[in-house]
Formats: structure tokens, sequence, C-alpha cells
């Protein structure tokens, strides 16, 4: 992206502390668990982990450099913000960790996350 | 025993002090229709850059989540117009909203160029939710070179 090479600079001169942008999501509850989307605009399967650390997911979406013909010379006019975006969330512990999905589409990720199947009741043999 | 509120199942845990500062803005404002950043309002108006090259005049938004198609750019009087609208899917089979902060609908933007630019050599395209459209500049724009010759 453009807007990466304008930003290396600013993150640089923080020093430690990187500044990552909210993304802006939609959390449905659905008959079997939950769906989550989340807006990512310039983010791609190669910049994105979701890593599951106990019941905390992060999302962490990183941007691409794009290979735009000549770098820009000069800036205009700019709204979009500098940075990659990251968002924590504690789930739910009915939601099963094993069934996560995840997928992005036009800087768009969805993650499908089912809760966990109860054991349905069932026989116990005794033994001798 | 019932709950007669919903359990919370989302709760955000902000690891760094910046983004609990974030957090708790888009607590402070949380809403259906508001999100994260300058949108107070019930229209989107995603982020627009411009950017200048040696030959071009480069518009950028952000718009996640379109399909190709549903954009609308129009080049009319030096001033370059976008809009679209983003749907969601419609197959969210009765799933009800729990957080919704992504904007639905109808967005328009429009920038004055700086600069004179060709028309009908103007080329946008759309790669991961970012819309970018390529504007190249008018010959009799562009800075000359001009030669000194021997008299």
């Amino acid at each position: 992206m453009n807007n990466t090479t304008q930003c290396e600079t600013k993150n640089e001169t923080r020093g430690e502390q990187v500044n990552y942008l909210l993304p802006s999501v939609n959390i449905y509850q659905t008959s079997d668990g939950y769906t989550l989307e989340a807006d990512m605009p310039g983010v791609n399967r190669d910049g994105l982990e979701v890593y599951l650390d106990q019941n905390e997911l992060t999302l962490l979406g990183r941007r691409q450099p794009s290979p735009s013909p000549g770098t820009p010379e000069t800036t205009h006019y700019r709204e979009s913000a500098c940075g990659d975006f990251r968002r924590v969330f504690e789930l739910d512990p009915e939601i099963d960790t094993d069934k996560i999905t995840a997928r992005v589409e036009n800087g768009v990720l969805t993650l499908h996350l089912a809760r966990r199947e109860h054991m349905k009741p069932r026989q116990i043999a005794i033994t001798d | 025993m019932k709950f007669t509120r919903p359990h919370l199942f989302w709760r955000r845990a902000p690891l760094d002090s910046v983004s609990r500062l974030q957090e708790e803005l888009a607590k402070l404002i949380d809403s259906p229709f508001s999100g994260f950043g300058t949108q107070f309002s019930n229209e989107w108006a995603p982020s627009l850059d411009l950017f200048e090259d040696k030959e071009n005049l480069v518009v950028q938004l952000e718009v996640p989540g379109m399909k190709r198609e549903a954009f609308e750019i129009g080049l009319h009087d030096g001033v370059l117009s976008i809009s679209g609208e983003r749907k969601f899917e419609e197959k969210r089979e009765k799933a009800t909203g729990y957080r919704t902060e992504r904007f639905e609908g109808r967005f328009q933007r429009s920038v004055a160029l700086p600069k004179a630019v060709e028309g009908d050599k103007v080329r946008a395209a759309y790669k991961d939710g970012v819309l970018t459209v390529t504007l190249p500049i008018a010959a009799q724009a562009r800075p000359k070179q001009i030669v000194v010759g021997t008299e």
C-alpha cells in the first residue's frame, strides 16, 4: 500500500510501542455458535494472524505493501490511518476452540465459532 | 435459575495502553450505528487518500467487503466521485446481531483533483478491500523540460 510506505517512519520513531488500529466487527449469534466479521482493508491471507491462547482470541491483520508503480511523490490528502489491525476477544467457554474457522476476502475477515457439542447421554458398561 | 440478562460472551482484553484507550472510547459510543473512528452519523464515509506520483494521481478508498461491480465511479469537471453500496450477506439464517459496528448501506465520496487528468485512461482496481483509482495526469499538466537550444 502506498500508505504503508508512508507509515513506516511513524512506527519506527515510536520505539517499542506499536499502535494498532481497532477493526470494526460484527458479531452474530447463529444456531450453532457465532460468526464474527472484521473490516481489515488492505489485509489478505499473508498478512493475517489469528491465534488463540487459552480462551483469548487475537486477530492481527498486517497490511501489505502493494506493488504500486513508483512511490508516491506527494500526498495531497490522507484520511486513512497508519498501522496494522489488532483486536482481542475473550471467548465464551462454550465455544469449541478446535472448530474455529477463518477466512479473509476483500479485506473482511470472517470467523465461524461453533459451540461445544454436549456429550449425548450414554450407557456405561459395567465391568465384572 | 434463569439469567434475565444475556451473558456477556464477548469481553475485550486490551493488552496495551493505546488499545485500552481505544477500547474505552469505543465503549462510550457503543451503539448499533456508530463505530470506532470519526463516523458519528448513520452515513458511511470510507477513508479516502489522494496521492501523486510522477505520472498519475492515485485515489485510494478503504471499502472492505464490496463486490467489484458494485462501485460507481465517475469523473466530471475535474471531480472524481465514487459511490457504492455495501450489503451484508442475506444468508444470516435468523442470526441475531450481537454487536454491529460495520457500516452497511450506501457511501459516496468525491474529491476535486488538483491536476487535469486523461479521462479515458483512468483505471480502477479493487484488491483486499481497497479501491485504487489511477488517473494519468494530462500531458499538458505535466512539468515540461525545456531544452536550451543554440541561438
